[in-house]
């Protein structure tokens, strides 16, 4: 399945679109497992207080503890995606969201809905069902999701654009060379732009050597790719021609 | 159209970041209602923040800028057309007198379809027992049906003497294995709507085999008044909440087939889901109450709980029910999209 058929496009009534990440199989059962752990290290917890209940009753302790278990193990997906805007824990670790497939905030009832069923995709085991229906559908959806109405998306980490990762009024040795800035837009593409962005725009989060290493490697695809001659890159960092480049290519755009 | 995108950023990213702001706080609290003048901030950061996207679609190479800009347009929309089907508290009082009768009378028409299955079950569960008494293990493949209806009755009544002698056991273990049995069972009635109503009709079937079949054993073995006694009050409420699983599993049955209706499957769905949820959430709480009463009362016999009083509870608690379930919240109808929680600012 191509990757523009993984996206869920939702027009609003102002006539603006935007899309949906649908999440991959693989982050819902990462999600899913840490949910999963979390569920069995809180009942541990809750096991061991409501072990005092025994010393009064032992039937009554053991009565208790068999309905707080399925109380936390099916509530817990429950509330938490009604009262987290469609996120668990383990959602929330893996950037997933749970939305109405309109793009809508979830109703209660589709809460409800998607995780009553969800025992119906665990079948016959290992949530083949569910694996299986998400797969085949366009838009991942396992059979609580197709039920409910929602679908599971993923969250990228989008930082804030900042208009000082342009140079600005910075000297910039790649300005003024019509053809070569011609030539870096035509050849970039939006993903090849977007990484180069992207890298400036997380330049304090990545570890030093692998910053310097991966803005040699991206500074010397866009010296590749516009054929830049080495007069106008002589004497700058690896980041400095990433910033020319960036620069280059997102303003003055008309 | 952008012609700078470095003064479009620097002007535009308070903005930006003022909506980000707001949709984080009402996020941090889904309880949290705006006040007027925030609620009117976030309309017009939202409508701004979608302008703006609007303008960036023209142009080429954002695609940093355009992420960020979705993400913000999407919460916002969430936030701002979610608000009248999600924004809502839940009202335990009115959900239960009116939410919940609403909902199973708004689709009684798959109720009666459950209940007739059930009662055709038990017809052919009592027959194949009157044909064929050799069949009861297959019919009823549960070890405590499996001997004489008499036998059974004799040793209850002896322990029921005993615990009367000294002291009752408790059945707290018993009630709680109850309650999470039956309400797997009735959330699968459910979930097998799905099968286009398949599974469903197949388990309500088999209920009604089951119960026929129990039945004509006791009755036929002179055990009426045991029988009777043991069922009617947990069965009062239990069999009826398995029924109204059923009941679920059908609508989402009709939904998916669709036969009568010219909508798409998304909205047919969309249209049924409160109802099916709000049936799924009345049925698991008449289960919780069958199965306290099941292993506190019923199972409760002669001499230590006359059968009579046993029999009047269980008639009272089905009139009451019936009564719940027919006249409950009648002529206050309300969205169906709010059964199952009760708007906000409604007023108490």
């Amino acid at each position: 399945m191509s990757a523009e058929m993984r996206r869920l496009r939702v027009t609003t009534p102002e006539g603006v679109e935007f899309s949906f990440r649908i999440a991959s199989p693989v982050l819902r059962l990462g999600a899913l497992m840490i949910d999963w752990a979390l569920v069995s290290s809180a009942w541990s917890v809750v096991a061991l207080l409501l072990k005092p209940l025994n010393m009064i009753s032992e039937d009554a302790g053991q009565g208790v503890m068999i309905v707080t278990y399925f109380v936390l193990s099916r509530g817990y997906d429950v509330m938490m995606d009604y009262s987290w805007r469609g996120q668990t824990v383990g959602k929330r670790v893996m950037r997933l969201r749970v939305v109405d497939v309109r793009g809508l905030r979830l109703t209660f009832a589709q809460c409800v809905m998607r995780n009553l069923l969800r025992f119906i995709d665990c079948l016959p085991f290992a949530y083949a069902v569910g694996g299986i229906a998400s797969l085949v559908s366009t838009r991942g959806q396992r059979l609580g999701d197709l039920a409910a109405g929602t679908i599971v998306v993923h969250e990228a980490l989008e930082p804030a654009p900042d208009a000082a990762l342009m140079n600005g009024q910075r000297y910039n040795s790649l300005r003024g060379q019509a053809a070569l800035i011609a030539r870096l837009r035509r050849e970039a593409t939006p993903a090849e732009a977007r990484a180069a962005w992207q890298a400036l725009a997380r330049r304090e989060q990545i570890e030093s050597a692998a910053r310097l290493a991966l803005y040699a490697e991206l500074a010397a695809h866009f010296r590749q790719l516009g054929h830049v001659p080495e007069s106008l890159v002589d004497g700058l960092t690896d980041e400095q021609q990433l910033r020319n480049v960036v620069d280059v290519l997102y303003r003055d755009r008309a | 159209m952008i012609v700078n995108l470095e003064r479009f950023i620097s002007e535009e990213r308070p903005r930006w970041e003022r909506l980000d702001a707001v949709l984080r706080r009402l996020m941090d609290d889904p309880w949290r209602e705006l006040p007027v003048a925030e609620a009117r901030e976030l309309e017009g950061l939202y409508q701004r923040a979608c302008a703006d996207l609007a303008r960036l679609r023209t142009y080429a190479a954002d695609p940093g800028v355009r992420a960020y800009l979705e993400g913000l347009v999407a919460r916002g929309y969430a936030e701002i057309h979610g608000q009248r089907a999600a924004g809502v508290r839940v009202h335990p009082w009115a959900w239960l007198t009116k939410g919940f009768p609403q909902a199973f009378r708004r689709r009684a028409a798959a109720f009666w379809l459950a209940l007739a299955l059930t009662v055709t079950g038990a017809g052919f569960g009592a027959a194949a027992l009157a044909f064929d008494p050799e069949a009861k293990e297959v019919i009823m493949p549960f070890s405590h049906l499996q001997g004489s209806p008499s036998e059974r009755v004799a040793a209850e009544e002896k322990q029921a003497r005993e615990d009367k002698a000294h002291g009752s056991n408790a059945r707290a273990t018993f009630a709680g294995s109850l309650m999470v049995h039956n309400t797997q069972v009735t959330l699968t009635a459910m979930a097998l709507g799905l099968s286009a109503g398949v599974g469903t009709l197949v388990l309500m079937f088999y209920n009604g085999v089951i119960l026929g079949a129990v039945a004509l054993d006791y009755m036929s073995a002179g055990q009426s008044v045991f029988l009777a006694g043991w069922l009617l009050p947990h069965g009062s409420v239990e069999i009826p909440a398995m029924l109204i699983g059923g009941q679920a599993g059908f609508v989402l049955a009709g939904a998916l087939i669709g036969r009568r209706e010219r909508k798409p499957l998304g909205a047919r769905l969309r249209a049924v889901v409160p109802d099916v949820a709000t049936l799924c959430v009345g049925a698991s709480l008449m289960l919780v109450w069958a199965g306290i009463i099941e292993s506190f009362l019923s199972q409760h016999h002669e001499p230590a709980v006359p059968y009579a009083a046993k029999i009047i509870f269980g008639m009272a608690q089905l009139v009451a029910l019936v009564w719940w379930l027919t006249r409950s919240g009648a002529g206050t109808a309300t969205n169906p999209d709010d059964v199952s929680t009760r708007r906000r600012g409604d007023a108490a």
